[in-house]
């Protein structure tokens, strides 16, 4: 089973795919810069104490992106756990 | 972060780093993979290396060990597809500064992101060097490497190198010297971006000329991006608008693109999907993990520094342990130097005997005292605190700071990387304004610029050391007790920067916050004893210079204003007494306001000035330490309550003449510099104003 949602609610220790980047100009630029592109594999290793932002590990890299930044991501995660 | 003659200085302009006889090489790499440590390592030099992202944001030069190469140093960069000023500068010297060789510095632990930029490097077509560093930290990890594979992929030189160990220093000096390939590995784009490209590059073949590879400005005109594509017109001297076969090629090539589908959005995707696809590519196979990728301790001490309960907790105790060190460890060689100015003033004294009392009094009473106070009372705390700070620094903390403190940046509409400029600012305000170049959006950078003199400084650290300890802390656990007034104060310090901010950015600076990344580098165990000796030698002696520069003519000045006399009253009494109806308002005297007016150039000289003009009032005063001056100043009428208020505007009050000029240079508006003079300037003195009256109507 898969399910599709927003990158920014992913909960920390989940794992998934990113299927699409939807963001302005700029956000883009920065998140293909990062590595951030369909395919890649994330996962969400954090939440910074006000809930917002929270840290994903992409690609090695360990990144910190604002709730209202991550939406634009949609990522596949496999329902029941981690991503294999 | 460091007060040097370099960040605080003009800095390095792209402009100045002049090309000497031998080649010029670039060092380019994402933020954070060691490139100025791989700096320092190649040139001997001592630029300030710190685990987090965006330290370096001015181009540093020097010259290699083979004493020809001119190396530069670039900020650190995803791509070449900028973004911020750092980012910019960085990619305009890549492409237009015409390096012979440009050493793409790559993070092993990281190796397919760091790929990406080579392969953008190669395509504007540079003689690239590839250095894959920190392999100590990627071996740790259980990360391993085939270098060879990795060169024969890309078709370039590639060389291991772990630059704080000096492994691989030769091989990659040599590699430099033999100038790089600029035959590397060229990514392929989707057909209809290729066939787009060919045709724009057909047209821009005999107008480039061979000056920069025709191709790459292609790619970059089909999403035109207006910065590069200023670079590149004042690179190659003609207007691509004013082109109209150019302007016509690129308008049908963009037409083309979009029939396909590729809007400048697709289109952006569509090519770095392509360069991370290869870079993937030629990382396949040759990067292997023996371990589950990304670090579990890492992870574990995020989940301390970090976590909803421990975070701000964790903050405070790191905060107040650096203070407690540094105003424990200040008393001993405080008192040590105090006794060796003693003996010194005493030789200078019966040096002068013969000499006029008014030279005597000029040199021994004016410039020496107020210089051997500068050294004794205030250089101590700055000397400790500043290499403990650099070590979280090392460590990889200040951007977990940044992290929990995003939050709160953000509802005052602010960058969460605010909080990393803030940190900055600690150790030197200047060093923190020319740091806001990280904050990509202009209206942010200037929010933080504007605020940044409201955390205390170095500087200003002594002062209220000294505030604290003779008036407010007493008794057995008195550093602790020191400590904790002084994360007080601090944290004081970091609640006006968010008023301020929240001020600004609801008045002045109106927007909404944009958009916030922020990179989480791996803990590193910092390295204590480079730190400790670097911020020493370094540090410490340029600071020592330039209060010592500042304190000697504001030492004499103060003793002719005391010894002056104008219609039977000093000079001195004269401007207290101007000064006098304004300080009393805000619970300090003439004098103390005086002397904030005087110590404009460095800040740590405000006190020993205030000294100075108290002891030249009549008063017999010996050198002594903080207990001698407790006695001189309650003689002057101080209280706890003068106390206070010294340190409420020593927190608040206007940047010293150095963050001044260099608000100045970095905002380029002499209005807002005058704003961020004048914003701590009203905070401090409505501070102080409402403590006296409440003290007043409570006491």
């Amino acid at each position: 089973m898969e399910r599709q949602i927003k990158m920014c609610s992913l909960r920390p220790g989940e794992r998934a795919e990113v299927v699409s980047v939807e963001a302005e100009a700029r956000m883009q630029r920065r998140f293909l810069d990062l590595g951030l592109a369909e395919g890649t594999e994330i996962e969400c290793v954090g939440r910074s104490p006000a809930g917002d932002p929270s840290a994903y590990l992409i690609r090695g890299a360990v990144i910190a992106i604002r709730a209202s930044d991550a939406a634009g991501v949609a990522v596949r995660v496999r329902e029941g756990g981690k991503w294999a | 972060m460091g007060l040097t003659s370099s960040s605080t200085g003009a800095g390095a302009a792209l402009s100045s780093l002049a090309r000497g006889e031998g080649p010029l090489v670039a060092l380019a790499g994402n933020p954070n993979v060691g490139k100025s440590t791989l700096f320092n390592s190649l040139t001997g030099m001592r630029q300030h290396t710190g685990n987090w992202a965006g330290k370096t944001v001015v181009c540093a030069g020097g010259k290699c060990r083979d004493g020809l190469t001119a190396l530069v140093d670039l900020p650190g960069t995803y791509s070449l597809m900028a973004r911020s000023a750092e980012e910019e500068a960085a990619r305009d010297f890549i492409c237009f500064g015409e390096p012979d060789t440009v050493v793409v510095v790559c993070d092993a632990t990281c190796l397919e992101r760091g790929m990406n930029l080579v392969l953008q490097t190669v395509e504007t077509g540079a003689r690239v060097v590839v250095s894959v560093n920190l392999m100590d930290e990627a071996e740790r990890k259980g990360i391993s490497i085939d270098l060879p594979l990795l060169s024969e992929r890309l078709g370039l030189p590639v060389v291991g190198t772990a630059a704080n160990k000096k492994r691989g220093r030769a091989e990659l000096l040599e590699a430099i010297a033999a100038g790089g390939s600029s035959g590397g590995m060229r990514v392929r784009y989707p057909d209809a971006v290729e066939k787009a490209a060919a045709r724009v590059e057909a047209v821009l073949e005999k107008r480039v000329n061979g000056r920069m590879d025709a191709r790459w400005l292609a790619l970059r005109l089909l999403d035109p991006d207006p910065s590069l594509t200023a670079s590149a017109e004042r690179f190659l001297g003609f207007s691509f608008f004013a082109d109209e076969k150019l302007r016509t090629t690129l308008a049908e090539a963009r037409l083309g693109l979009l029939r396909e589908g590729l809007d400048p959005a697709r289109l952006r995707e569509a090519v770095v999907s392509a360069i991370l696809a290869a870079a993937d590519g030629v990382c396949a196979g040759a990067v292997s993990f023996k371990k589950e990728r990304g670090s579990a301790l890492d992870r574990r001490l995020d989940h301390l520094f970090t976590g909803k309960l421990t975070a701000y907790p964790l903050m405070l105790l790191l905060l107040a342990g650096i203070l407690w060190l540094t105003v424990t460890g200040a008393n001993y060689p405080s008192e040590l130097l105090v006794k060796g100015f003693e003996r010194l003033e005493r030789l200078l004294d019966s040096a002068l005997s013969g000499a006029p009392w008014w030279l005597r009094g000029a040199l021994v009473d004016g410039v020496f005292r107020v210089v051997a106070w500068v050294v004794s009372v205030m250089l101590p705390p700055m000397a400790i605190f500043f290499p403990l700070f650099t070590i979280l620094e090392d460590a990889g903390y200040l951007p977990r700071a940044a992290y929990v403190l995003d939050a709160p940046f953000r509802r005052c509409r602010a960058c969460g990387k605010q909080a990393l400029t803030m940190c900055m600012g600690f150790g030197c305000n200047a060093a923190g304004v020319v740091g806001c170049r990280i904050i990509d959006s202009p209206r942010e950078r200037l929010l933080a610029m504007l605020t940044n003199s409201f955390v205390p400084c170095n500087g200003r650290f002594p002062t209220l050391i000294a505030m604290i300890t003779m008036f407010c802390a007493a008794g057995r656990a008195a550093s602790a007790a020191s400590a904790l007034m002084l994360t007080g104060v601090m944290v004081l310090g970091v609640a006006a920067t968010f008023a301020a901010t929240k001020l600004l950015s609801a008045t002045v600076l109106r927007g909404t916050p944009s958009s916030f990344t922020l990179e989480l580098p791996p803990y590193r165990v910092p390295q204590f004893g480079r730190v400790i000796v670097r911020s020493v030698l370094d540090r410490t002696v340029f600071v020592l210079g330039r209060s010592v520069a500042a304190a000697a003519p504001a030492g004499l000045i103060i003793w002719l204003a005391a010894n002056v006399t104008l219609g039977g009253e000093t000079v001195l009494t004269h401007c207290a007494r101007f000064l006098d109806p304004a300080a009393r308002l805000m619970g300090l005297d003439g004098v103390i306001l005086l002397a904030f007016i005087l110590g404009l150039p460095a800040n740590e000289i405000v006190l020993p000035i205030a000294v100075m003009a108290y002891t030249s009032q009549g008063s017999l005063f010996g050198l002594g330490g903080l207990a001698e001056l407790r006695s001189l100043l309650a003689a002057q009428g101080w209280t706890w309550t003068t106390a206070v208020s010294v340190m409420l505007f020593s927190l608040m009050h206007w940047p010293c003449a150095t963050t001044l000029l260099t608000l100045r240079r970095e905002s380029g508006s002499p209005g807002m510099t005058a704003l961020a003079a004048a914003l701590p300037t009203v905070f401090g003195a409505a501070a102080c104003i409402l403590f006296n009256l409440a003290v007043r109507l409570l006491g």
